[in-house]
């Protein structure tokens, strides 16, 4: 049974439609990629999920759960996670603290505990910060624990936003372009990421990305999009030699 | 520099970063309770006057320094918990339930003033938040029955088990007990998952929203814990003033509360207190030198709202991080010494963020 699945799912900004007709199933341990070129609508299906839009029509079932309508901040509850395209951790504090904010879906402690940090609520903090310590330790970033996300260099942060993500314990997580940005190193670095990710973790994963070789090398399946519809869906060979996809990325006569 | 030698997660939980602060803390706490003792009536009342602000000023800096929402009515929450406190007094209520009831009453407004503002951030919930502070002061005018109207009205002495809590002194204590009570609760809530998500709120609602925050809660209970904080201060206000009346709750004292915060250092409770010292001892300081400045400019109208003023707009060019950023580095500057880098201070450039989803 498939973990996730679009149906039928589009958006409108006004006249302008972004997404149309777009249905997919991604199923349980792959890593699904998304491309297409600049304004195909693949970020806007990542809003649709973690329920930024609302889609104008369509279906969003997650888990055999219909999620097109329950409110964003419950979306990590389900078991969903993403990271955005220009990184949008929490600048002004530390990394351990980016992390742990992660866990505040895991977090059931009253306010009143909260207010005289009583011993359920210490209890809770260390068992968070031992699974912000695995992730810690997953994504090797020991040596900047307790630096300031502010302080951090671009390709850090980035791997620091997939491991906020990775703190919510997803069962879905959504890269958003987690390759822009960086170098050639740090790019196959984060190809080796998504691959632990995918086998040590088994997490499922939908991914928005531009570079080809990444796409390539960690993709069960690709969809290739352009303006809001789907042009192709297979494995990441077939999907680059489809002449469609070809014609959209680098134009050419009409075949 | 001391690095403190770390042998289990819960060590980083506790509040006193290592030996040397918990000593630091204690000989500050022990100076501060044995000062009436030493100093004059004036200046212990001055110093009381000055623990009121650093309590109102840490419960804005949890609002705006900590969840990154501005408010220009915390005067407001000042008054309603003063009124509430000499009102409950007046009709023979104890110290020890209408102070705290006051602190209850201010934070259930706090909610109130928080659920219709959620939508707005910057400028605009700094306006609806002018906004209401205005309508309560209005209401403290016109409610003649409760509030005494224009003239207001006295301030009983309260008396806690037979004490009065009488004069400069007993405003000093009180407010000095409740301070160290609030900065406690606000260093609990900052080492908790609600001081997190607070603070996620202010560096970035989208996801914020997308590991599992409920901002529409999560803003409302940061109102009400500012508006809780503030009105303990203003019930502590009521004795410290002993006479109410509804202009001294106006948007000049809104403003000083935001000056408070600005001056003192964002994101810092430290900065919370610095900021009131500041606040409460330039007048004093002017007041010192006025006759002997030169050209007659102590006799000046409005220098001190205009000197206000300056400093605020130097500190937010030349020191965003206000009187705590310039201890912090002060304090670095001197663990290093004498190998301190200039560097090691300087700001970074950020890189910019995406705008698309706002």
């Amino acid at each position: 049974m498939s973990i996730f699945a679009a149906q039928d799912i589009a958006m409108n900004f006004g006249g302008i439609r972004a997404v149309e007709g777009v249905s997919f199933t991604v199923e349980p341990g792959e890593v699904f990629s998304i491309i297409g070129p600049n304004g195909a609508g693949k970020t806007t299906i990542f809003n649709m999920i973690s329920r930024i839009y609302t889609p104008s029509a369509g279906k969003l079932i997650f888990a055999g759960e219909d999620i097109t309508s329950i409110p964003p901040h419950q979306i990590a509850n389900r078991g969903i996670a993403r990271t955005f395209q220009n990184i949008e951790l929490f600048a002004n504090a530390t990394l351990l603290q980016n992390l742990l904010i992660g866990r505040h879906c895991h977090s059931q402690v009253g306010l009143l505990a909260q207010f005289g940090f009583l011993p359920s609520v210490r209890r809770a903090e260390i068992a968070h910060r031992e699974k912000a310590e695995e992730v810690i330790e997953f994504l090797g970033l020991q040596r900047y624990r307790d630096q300031l996300i502010a302080n951090l260099p671009y390709g850090v942060r980035k791997v620091v936003e997939l491991g906020r993500a990775l703190c919510i314990e997803p069962k879905l997580l959504l890269l958003d372009e987690p390759s822009s940005g960086l170098n050639v190193e740090e790019t196959e670095e984060m190809g080796y990421w998504i691959e632990d990710i995918k086998q040590d973790l088994g997490v499922t994963i939908i991914m928005v990305e531009h570079d080809m070789k990444l796409v390539h090398a960690v993709s069960d399946r690709v969809m290739a999009l352009a303006s809001g519809r789907i042009l192709a869906l297979g494995t990441s060979a077939e999907v680059q030699n489809d002449p469609e996809v070809i014609r959209a990325y680098i134009g050419g006569a009409p075949v | 520099m001391i690095a403190p030698f770390k042998t289990g997660y819960a060590q980083d939980l506790t509040l006193a970063k290592g030996p040397g602060s918990r000593i630091a803390y204690a000989v500050l706490l022990a100076v501060m309770a044995a000062i009436p003792l030493v100093l004059g009536e004036f200046y212990v009342g001055e110093l009381g006057g000055l623990f009121i602000f650093a309590i109102a000023g840490v419960g804005l800096m949890l609002l705006t320094g900590y969840t990154g929402l501005v408010s220009l009515g915390n005067a407001a929450f000042l008054g309603i918990g003063a009124y509430t406190n000499a009102i409950l007094l007046a009709r023979g209520v104890p110290f020890l339930i209408s102070l705290p009831a006051a602190g209850l009453l201010t934070a259930f407004f706090g909610v109130l003033i928080g659920v219709p503002t959620l939508r707005m951030s910057g400028l605009y919930l700094a306006i609806a938040t002018l906004a209401f502070g205005s309508i309560i002061g209005t209401v403290l005018q016109k409610w003649d029955g409760l509030t005494g109207g224009f003239d207001g009205f006295a301030v009983q002495t309260p008396s806690i088990l037979g004490f009065k809590i009488e004069g400069a002194w007993g405003v000093y204590y009180a407010a000095l007990i409740v301070l160290v009570l609030v900065v406690w609760v606000s260093l609990n809530i900052l080492r908790s998952p609600l001081g997190r998500a607070m603070v996620a709120i202010r560096d970035s609602e989208i996801s914020a929203q997308s590991m599992g925050i409920n901002l529409a809660v999560t803003k409302s209970i940061a109102f009400g814990i500012s508006a809780g904080i503030t009105g303990l201060a203003g019930g502590l206000y009521a004795h410290y003033v002993r006479h109410l009346a509804p202009d001294s709750f106006d948007i000049l004292l809104s403003i000083q509360l935001v000056t408070i915060v600005f001056i003192g250092g964002l994101g810092s409770l430290h900065g919370a207190i610095f900021g009131a010292a500041f606040m409460r001892l330039l007048p004093q300081a002017i007041a010192m030198v006025r006759d002997d400045l030169p050209f007659g400019l102590g006799q000046l109208p409005g220098l001190e709202p205009s000197l206000f003023g300056l400093i605020l707009v130097l500190v937010i060019m030349f020191e965003p991080g206000g009187i705590n950023g310039r201890w912090v580095k002060l304090k670095a500057y001197f663990a290093a010494f004498p190998l301190h880098r200039k560097p090691a201070a300087r700001r970074q450039k950020s890189y910019a963020k995406s705008e698309r989803l706002r």
